[in-house]
């Protein structure tokens, strides 16, 4: 078994824990930490994949400022920890019938999804400039839309969160 | 699982952790967590993305990835604020108590 099957495994079980954690957590705080950390194996399986870029964005973006927004929230909200609920088995039993016909589908495509066509001469290995170039060339159009959106999402939560005046 | 790691098990990984999402979204009661279990689908989707980019030598794949990291911190912004407004007007993220359509 090569370092990067090791590697591999290694961080998509951890990261598949604290999936788990994530969601089988009763204090919001504690889902949120378990979620910084399914970030920064994700960032792992990115590097494994060559895509340095995005492992460095991903821990960037996601587990710095997304999920500080979140614990902010979570703090200033001053969620308690929710109380044992009763036995919702309708509940229960609706989100592992789901989860668990999803996977079933998935599995079934899987095996007998054969070798990828490696269609693309592209070999980016990782190379950032492989990775920007497109992006300031061929999309430079969605970029700017993607400005104009975090434009318009900044200006939509300045109103969403102000003190309503009466 | 003698075999070397490929797309498959990429893809695999992936499913399993946006069928996480979905029961986390299925599940829980507390809308923030709710929304967390929302940002796990769409790191699943980003995996697939960046496993299918490296093993058909396409870059474009990494390009969308770019572009879902900077929409979803976009939406992530909007949501929590409306959480917030929510919160205010309700003192309550419970999704159980929030059934009605009026504010």
């Amino acid at each position: 078994m090569s370092v990067h099957d090791s590697l591999f495994w290694f961080f998509s079980l951890a990261m598949l824990l604290c999936g788990v954690l994530v969601i089988a957590n009763r204090n919001p705080v504690a889902s949120a930490l378990s979620l910084v950390l399914l970030f920064c194996f994700m960032a792992g399986l990115f590097i494994l994949l060559e895509a340095f870029f995005l492992a460095a964005i991903q821990i960037l973006v996601y587990a710095g400022a997304v999920m500080v927004l979140f614990l902010f929230v979570i703090m200033m909200l001053d969620i308690k920890a929710s109380e044992r609920r009763k036995f919702r088995a309708f509940g229960i039993a609706g989100g592992v019938i789901v989860a668990g016909a999803f996977v079933w589908e998935l599995v079934l495509i899987l095996r007998q999804l054969g070798k990828p066509l490696a269609t693309g001469e592209v070999d980016f290995q990782g190379k950032l400039e492989a990775v920007v170039k497109p992006l300031f060339m061929n999309y430079m159009l969605p970029f700017q839309v993607t400005a104009l959106l975090l434009l318009v999402a900044t200006v939509g939560v300045v109103l969403l969160s102000k003190k309503e005046t009466k | 699982m003698s075999d070397s790691i490929g797309l498959n098990h990429y893809l695999m990984v992936s499913g399993l952790l946006f069928a996480l999402g979905i029961a986390g979204v299925v599940l829980r009661r507390n809308a923030l967590v709710i929304f967390m279990a929302l940002e796990m689908n769409l790191n699943a989707a980003t995996l697939a993305l960046v496993a299918f980019s490296k093993y058909n030598k396409l870059v474009e794949g990494q390009v969308l990835v770019f572009f879902v990291i900077a929409i979803a911190a976009a939406e992530v912004a909007v949501g929590l604020a409306i959480i917030v407004a929510l919160y205010r007007r309700k003192q309550t993220i419970s999704v159980d108590q929030l059934n009605s359509m009026r504010l």
